[in-house]
């Protein structure tokens, strides 16, 4: 991660020196994924295309380009496109402005013109649309329309139908209304960070008549950063919490030296009230499921007490994990993302004081700890940089705290059991192992581009792929939901695999011409680690394989900066290893048609 | 500021822009003597000259320079 990539960024900066920011990228020692990103314009996109990269690069993704000729979006997706085909898109960038609308209303046009004009400004989008997800079945990113840089009708312009203001407006509405039900479907809302930037900077004709740039070339840098947290998203690189300091982060003042009395916080005077206005942005998170967690130099009860404090909206209650000591706050923030099995840089840590900063980025990798500047600033710091950016919503976000809190009172719970195994069964846990259901497919792609611990095989599908694999007879695909005493953990694991005839599996055991799974993905949310739901996958697995006729199921272990957790993994589920390259890939078969003894002892399912 | 001071800070833009430590331009260097400037990569050098001096180019002036001797004229006349 390079600091400066991290908003609040010098644009120009960026701009000028992005072949050296790129080299610097390359060297960091990141383990990339790679991803094909077509990029369909309706203007000049090279800058946009060169500025994305770094900030991809950034983030983990090593994208390859595909670029359409110059304004040649609406060729590139209406009409087949072998080059494009070829490409295999994984996402799609259609990065268009107003300056590519047809035709605006002219004032001597009636309701019903303006109404077909903008039906059919609309229908040109919805094929693009609809034509980009059929032929390549990828996630598609569509900006919509900035305002208009003059207003014919001054004010009127907002309101009156013949203008270009109201006419934009209503536009975007239509973009809304079929991202609202596309799930595949992103906006890039480049209406809002026009306005964020300035609209009349942002317009600038210069660039457009010099260099047909639709957006002035100082703003791309605004614009590529928003469209790759897009990316980054879709791609399961979301934060998913924050680490918070308490005094002048939260409050103004220290409690230690100052107590609870004292801190500033709360409507009274106009200090307190930015401070108040900061818990509220925080708090708003819970509801997003983004985990909140203190890491403070202080007492720990002068913390609560700080929590507690009656002008303040945040209480203890919102917090998953509060470590308040005198440790170094990396070693804290070390043990909370350690207690929420999660991997540091998911975490984002705010802190007013740039030397403990600086120490929790520099000591742990990936973290990011952005300069949040004064407390008035401190939101628009956070928000720029596009955290948690949510492309997908689902039921699962809303409840994560609340799952992860439950969680902290199983740990709590297990201190009092003579052996594991009592322990598991005082959960009585249930879990619903089944086919791909609709209204799980949503969870189900994001999980699959979340997990990184618990991964066989670190393969990433879109909800697309999701959908597919879940009509195809050819596939096995199971998701597991648990729930226990404490609570419901939702769909915490998933199973998918495709049935071949053993001669395409290179398994020189397998003598006769039985049918294989061979299991493409196998993974857990790593919040229901060491529950036995896995021995449970597997028994349902064997039993929907036995259903096909299926006589083997193999197994794959890619090992990645991430997964050693599962390396014996198949081992353990009662594979024999066959074999095992120089990269540590390996590869495991089961042979299913003997007597199989069912492994889950503790966890109730239900029929499959 | 001197003529040669602007070539200074010239070859510092161009050395960022094109990525290569070594590029010296001269009044006569135009965008065939570098092999990385093409029209994409022109409008990057622009905006990185007017960053640097703090000025800003009208459209005739971009579309005038025959070379950068003639960058340079306007870049003194925009200073003075």
């Amino acid at each position: 991660m390079l600091e400066e990539l991290q908003y609040p960024f010098d644009a120009n900066y960026i701009l000028s020196k992005k072949k050296k920011l790129k080299r610097r990228l390359l060297e960091q020692d990141t383990e990339f994924i790679d991803k094909n990103i077509a990029i369909l314009g309706g203007y000049t996109t090279s800058n946009i295309k060169l500025i994305m990269e770094l900030f991809l690069l950034d983030k983990g993704i090593r994208p390859s380009f595909y670029e359409s000729e110059y304004n040649m979006y609406y060729q590139d997706a209406m009409f087949p496109n072998k080059e494009l085909e070829d490409f295999k898109p994984d996402i799609i960038y259609v990065c268009t402005s107003n300056r590519n609308i047809t035709r605006y209303p002219s004032m001597s046009d009636n309701s019903d013109t303006i109404d077909e004009l903008l039906g059919a400004e609309a229908d040109k989008l919805y094929g693009i649309w609809d034509s980009l997800s059929s032929r390549y079945n990828c996630p598609v990113i569509q900006n919509n329309f900035e305002m208009p840089l003059y207003r014919l009708l001054g004010n009127r312009d907002a309101y009156d139908i013949h203008g270009k203001t109201n006419f934009l407006t209503r536009l975007n509405m239509k973009l809304y209304e079929y991202a609202g039900t596309h799930d595949n479907f992103h906006i890039c809302d480049i209406n809002y960070i026009s306005a964020d930037y300035g609209l009349k900077e942002w317009s600038n004709p210069f660039y457009y008549h010099m260099y047909k740039y639709a957006v002035a070339v100082p703003a791309i840098p605004y614009l590529a950063h928003n469209v790759a947290n897009i990316i980054k998203s879709v791609f399961g690189k979301n934060k998913k919490g924050f680490v918070l300091d308490l005094d002048n982060t939260l409050w103004g003042g220290v409690i230690g030296d100052d107590g609870v009395d004292n801190i500033v916080i709360g409507p009274e005077e106009s200090e307190g009230q930015v401070y108040l206005e900061f818990q509220h942005y925080l708090k708003e998170h819970c509801d997003l499921g983004i985990l909140l967690n203190v890491d403070s130099k202080n007492d720990y009860d002068n913390a609560l007490n700080g929590l507690n404090h009656p002008d303040g909206e945040l209480t203890p209650d919102d917090f998953i994990e509060i470590m308040a000591n005198w440790e170094p706050k990396d070693s804290n923030f070390d043990k909370i993302a350690a207690k929420l099995n999660l991997l540091p840089e998911s975490l984002v840590f705010v802190d007013d004081n740039p030397a403990e900063r600086h120490i929790v980025a520099s000591q742990l990798k990936g973290v990011s700890a952005p300069e949040i500047g004064e407390v008035q600033d401190y939101i628009i710091n956070i928000d720029r940089n596009g955290y948690f950016e949510a492309t997908t919503l689902s039921d699962d976000d809303a409840n994560r705290g609340k799952m992860y809190k439950e969680n902290a009172k199983r740990a709590n719970f297990k201190s009092s059991f003579a052996d594991y195994g009592e322990y598991l069964e005082s959960l009585e846990m249930k879990a619903e192992i089944k086919p791909f259901k609709s209204i799980y497919m949503a969870r189900i792609a994001q999980l699959s581009n979340k997990s990184n611990q618990f991964n066989l095989t670190t393969r990433r599908y879109t909800l697309g792929e999701i959908e597919s694999i879940a009509d195809d007879n050819n596939y096995i695909a199971l998701y597991g939901k648990l729930t226990d005493k404490f609570g419901d953990n939702g769909v915490v694991t998933v199973v998918i695999g495709h049935m071949v005839s053993d001669k395409d599996v290179a398994i020189d055991i397998i003598s006769d011409n039985g049918l294989v799974c061979d299991i493409d993905l196998w993974i857990m949310s790593c919040r229901v680690l060491k529950r036995d739901m896995e021995y449970a996958m597997l028994d349902t697995l064997v039993a929907a394989a036995r259903k096909k006729g299926i006589e083997y199921l193999v197994g794959h272990y890619y090992p990645t900066a991430k997964n050693k957790m599962v390396k014996e993994f198949y081992n353990d589920m009662g594979f024999d290893k066959v074999s095992e390259d120089e990269e540590g890939n390996s590869l495991w078969l089961l042979n299913i048609t003997g007597d199989y003894k069912k492994q889950n002892r503790y966890i109730k399912v239900e029929e499959y | 500021m001197t003529r040669e001071e602007v070539f200074d800070k010239l070859n510092k833009v161009f050395a960022d822009v094109f990525d290569d430590e070594d590029i010296v331009v001269n009044e006569d260097t135009t965008a065939d003597d570098i092999e990385d400037w093409d029209s994409l990569e022109h409008i990057n050098l622009v905006v990185a000259v007017e960053n640097e001096f703090n000025i800003k180019f009208n459209m005739g002036e971009v579309n005038s320079f025959k070379d950068v001797g003639a960058m340079v004229d306007n870049i003194l006349e925009k200073l003075a």
